[in-house]
């Protein structure tokens, strides 16, 4: 039935693009007209080309208005205030850009169309002009440059010190867990070799024989104290993955072989971030189109939505299979004390495998 | 250059007669490769076009039943939901297919192929027999893709980049297994054909041109195609040693790319390789390949741009030296697609720079398109708004490379919604606008007809609205932190408030997805019952349209014209005309701009 539908509507289409070509061809009395653009068509065109100038505008000016609130909200850990503030440079510059060029570009389209009686002006070259217009993007471009060579080293140097805490990352299709150090702040050695140790519950193949490794914790909820730095250790078991924390403006990829690193210092504890205004905003409009959905739901007979509550995510942002889009973990940041109630109530490496 | 000429005459006495095979078929007749290079290009853009209509209606209305797809997808549609690996296969074939298939081959060598001996005034091109070879390699690798489309267990779907260790294990995912060996085996064969046509463009353009055809006279298409060309012979071997690489890791159990792997219960005994390996060969390819699709798109523009505005093309020393520039900082660039692979923070930093270099031959280049339209004579034909807006979205697109160029902004828009908005519209919307503007200006000389112009304006409208109704959007969903690849973002509820974005996204996919039917009644139509063209339709000052309408082998009856002036003598001013071919002598006291 469908097949016949869709075919239907090809004819049917195809049909009324040939009657309109038709339509074309009888309409053209003038038996001189050719298939190249006249002054009418000039016309018509270049006013066209006016209009859509202002619609690129528009749909700029509503997509900000509509879809403004979408956008992530302030960044969560310490150096995202860095990051937000060249982005928003880095966008101030672009839209000034943008909004020029495209206005002399469609303006122009507009103003010269052509005409019969007219006659371009013979312009070949101007080195003053060209020159103008290398030199002040290198001048913007260097300030871009320098600005973000900056923040890349601030961000990306990562030195182990006494207060930083490190935690590992571990990826797998489709999961992700977290592994801490215990008392004694040094990750245990660990392979892939030795996964399949103690009937699989060694889950992320630490080394049995390596003592750091003893007092390891491994944990499905990635818990993180607020103000402290967090050295965060990546690793895959399987294929690449992306461990990507939008709202820390932090992302790296787990490489299977290879020891990945990223740090970052949170500082806002999620219910902090709970109860910003924008956030309240947000949960607010996401559940009015739950609770839309699940009326929906209900009428067919399934279960409803529960109701959102903000939590902080981590991502996998790199294609590794099936249930790539499902590959998530929870993040928790809370205060120091919470923290080490939490850690206090989780079994260590050597007490799981017994 | 004299000689090769007579002899090659001399071959074209002795085949006279031309069967319907030598002709259609076993063509080495440079126009009709590039009839043969179209066509195949245009039907593979439909079928990568129709795969990305279909999963925009899996992420507008995710996870419902759909009975397109069970028309369309079989069994990999269970009761009309689209399964996730099949997700993932569309979206790695709808890339690879655009990219390689639709953008480099149809594109490039479209226009390559027709327009090089053409513009340059060449019989053919050096070797018809490589250039048949070329298209026929080309023929191959589409029907080895087209084939994987219909393995057991679905083509390749690990993304058209094909990161290994998921490309490399049939365990980690079903497209992994013989979908992706054909990937493998098609693509190298494409990179074949790629490799012989390229050196077939470079050796032309360096060796046929017709006497007075200085480089500083070539049309800026010609620079274009050649510098494509040189870029393609330079970087795209690279990709056949990734592709051999990781064959060999896939069937002979060698570890270049794979190292540690727990996979189902299993240790692998794969030992020391490294994916960031295959990261760097892929992107030493992968990135020029951007300039590549893009090159010639802007060469078409600025033939396009100048005729229509009739105009010379401001700056005709500039744009090829930004030519030049891009081509060259294409090479040093490919870093900034791994910023966070696991790569040293340092050359994060050198790649940021290079990549940000690149921003200023691009904006150079757009300048000097809008001071052509400036004061011009503009004749709006439909090439000329696909060029129009073709600097358009390269504009737009181009402006957000430079986010994605910074390392450090890189490090939370990488991989997400944002990065697909910026290189559709920098590379694939321009690149399509681009092989709409050559199609639409070059159809007379390929057809012996002229295109319909008013479905051509319709045609256009609808896309450009369109496209920037597609991908202006998508830049949100980019920010709001929404990775690519999702199957459907319904797994967190904190992308809930991006639903009704999707569905935008995808109505207007489907408004211009629409128009493409249009355009290729248009195309087909026109072949057989356009109005039928005068020998220079657009007056035009390049060579091709000195040549008779009527093809013939040779391109020119008797003398291949001489050339005495650059191309773009558009109201030179104490002219009768409004252009000046190439082929008419300098007056006397008359100045040569450009020398």
């Amino acid at each position: 039935m469908t097949i016949l539908l869709i075919f239907t509507i090809l004819i049917l289409i195809s049909i009324s693009m040939w009657q309109i070509s038709k339509m074309f061809e009888l309409s053209q009395t003038n038996v001189n007209t050719t298939e190249i653009a006249d002054d009418k068509d000039n016309d018509y065109q270049g006013k066209l080309m006016f209009a859509f100038l202002v619609f690129i505008y528009l749909l700029t000016l509503f997509s900000f208005y509509q879809w403004g609130d979408v956008l992530l909200p302030k960044a969560a850990s310490d150096h995202g205030d860095l990051y937000d503030s060249l982005m928003w440079s880095t966008f101030a510059v672009i839209f000034f850009v943008q909004t020029i060029t495209q206005a002399l570009l469609h303006y122009f389209a507009y103003k010269y169309r052509g005409e019969k009686s007219k006659k371009a002006f013979f312009l070949a070259d101007n080195d003053r002009l060209e020159a103008i217009w290398t030199i002040i993007p290198m001048i913007v471009l260097a300030g871009l440059i320098l600005f973000g060579l900056y923040t890349w080293t601030d961000i990306m140097t990562v030195e182990e010190n006494e207060d930083a805490m490190i935690v590992e990352l571990y990826a797998q299709q489709y999961n992700w867990k977290a592994r801490y150090a215990g008392n004694d702040g040094v990750l245990g050695d660990a392979n892939v070799r030795f996964l399949n140790d103690f009937d699989g519950k060694n889950l992320v193949g630490i080394d049995a024989t390596d003592p750091n490794g003893l007092d390891d914790v491994v944990v499905q909820e990635l818990h993180l104290p607020v103000g402290r730095e967090i050295i965060f250790k990546m690793r895959s078991q399987d294929v690449l993955h992306s461990a990507y924390m939008p709202h820390f403006r932090a992302q790296m990829n787990c490489v299977p072989g290879m020891i990945t690193e990223f740090a970052f210092t949170p500082i806002m504890t999620t219910e902090q971030m709970r109860q910003t205004p924008e956030m309240i905003a947000k949960v607010k409009k996401i559940n009015k189109i739950r609770a839309k959905n699940s009326k929906d739901l209900v009428s067919k007979g399934e279960e409803p939505l529960e109701p959102y509550i903000f939590d902080y995510i981590l991502l996998c942002n790199k294609i590794c299979g099936a249930s790539h889009y499902n590959m998530q973990m929870k993040i928790i940041v809370e205060t120091e004390d919470k923290f080490k109630k939490w850690m206090s109530n989780q079994q260590t490496f050597a007490q799981f495998i017994q | 250059m004299s000689t090769a000429v007579t002899t090659e005459e001399e071959v074209h006495e002795h085949h006279h007669k031309e069967t319907f095979i030598t002709k259609y078929i076993f063509s080495q007749d440079h126009k009709m490769i590039a009839k043969q290079y179209l066509i195949t290009g245009l039907f593979m853009g439909i079928i990568g076009i129709a795969m990305s209509l279909l999963f925009r209606v899996q992420l507008a209305w995710p996870e419902q039943s759909f009975k397109i797809f069970e028309v369309f997808l079989g069994k990999w549609a269970p009761e009309g939901v689209m399964d996730p690996n099949v997700y993932l296969a569309l979206v790695t074939i709808h890339g690879t297919i655009m990219v390689f298939f639709v953008l480099t081959a149809g594109l490039s060598g479209t226009f390559s192929n027709l327009l090089i001996p053409l513009q340059i005034g060449a019989r053919d091109m050096a070797s018809g027999l490589l250039n048949m070879i070329a298209y026929w390699l080309f023929f191959l690798s589409s029907v080895l893709m087209i084939a994987s489309l219909f393995v057991e267990a679905g083509p390749a779907a690990a993304g058209w980049t094909i990161y290994p260790p998921l490309s490399a294990l049939p365990q980690a995912q079903p497209g992994s297994g013989l979908g992706m060996t054909l990937w493998l085996v098609s693509m190298a064969i494409f990179v074949a054909s790629s490799l012989l046509g390229s050196l077939n463009y470079i050796v032309t353009v360096i060796n046929l041109r017709t006497k007075g055809m200085s480089f500083s006279r070539l049309p800026l298409t010609i620079w274009a195609f050649f510098i494509t060309a040189i870029i393609g012979v330079v970087s795209f071997p690279v990709l056949l040693s990734a592709a051999l690489l990781l064959i060999m890791d896939r069937s002979f159990g060698t570890s270049f790319f794979l190292s540690d792997i727990f996979i189902q219960g299993e240790v692998l005994h794969y030992q020391g390789g490294s994916p960031v390996l295959y990261e760097h060969l892929f992107w030493f390819l992968g990135h020029p390949e951007v300039y590549i699709v893009l090159l010639p798109a802007l060469g078409i523009t600025s033939e396009v741009i100048a005729t229509n505005a009739r105009k010379p093309i401001f700056g005709y020393r500039a744009m090829v030296a930004s030519i030049l520039a891009i081509a060259f900082l294409s090479t040093i660039v490919w870093g900034h697609h791994m910023f966070i692979s696991g790569m040293k923070p340092f050359l994060g930093s050198v790649f940021t720079f290079t990549t940000l270099l690149i921003a200023i031959p691009s904006a150079v280049k757009a300048f000097n398109y809008i001071t052509t339209l400036w004061k011009g004579n503009l004749q709006l034909n439909p090439a000329m708004l696909f060029s129009i807006a073709l600097v358009s979205t390269f504009i737009s697109g181009g402006l957000t490379g430079i986010i994605l160029g910074d390392s450090t902004l890189d490090i939370n828009v990488h991989d997400t919604y944002f990065v697909v908005a910026h290189f559709h519209l920098v590379m694939g919307i321009s690149a399509l606008y681009g092989l709409f503007a050559g199609v639409y200006h070059w159809f007379p000389k390929m057809f012996k007809r002229m295109m319909n112009k008013n479905l051509g304006y319709i045609h256009f409208w609808i896309t450009a609205v369109g496209a920037y109704g597609v991908f202006f959007p998508m830049h949100f969903i980019g920010m709001a932190g929404l990775p690519r690849r999702y199957y459907t973002n319904t797994a967190f509820p904190y992308f809930d408030d991006i639903a009704d974005i999707n569905i935008v996204i995808s109505i207007f996919a489907f408004i211009a997805g629409a128009a493409q039917i249009i355009f290729l009644y248009n195309f087909i139509h026109s072949i057989y019952y356009g109005k039928e063209t005068t020998q220079n339709p657009w007056k035009s000052t390049t060579l091709e349209w000195t040549a008779p309408i009527e093809h013939m082998h040779g391109n020119w009856d008797g003398e291949i014209p001489h050339v005495y002036r650059w191309a773009y003598d558009y109201s030179k001013p104490g002219k009768k005309y409004d252009y000046v071919p190439q082929t008419v002598p300098l007056e006397k006291g008359e100045e040569e701009l450009q020398h």
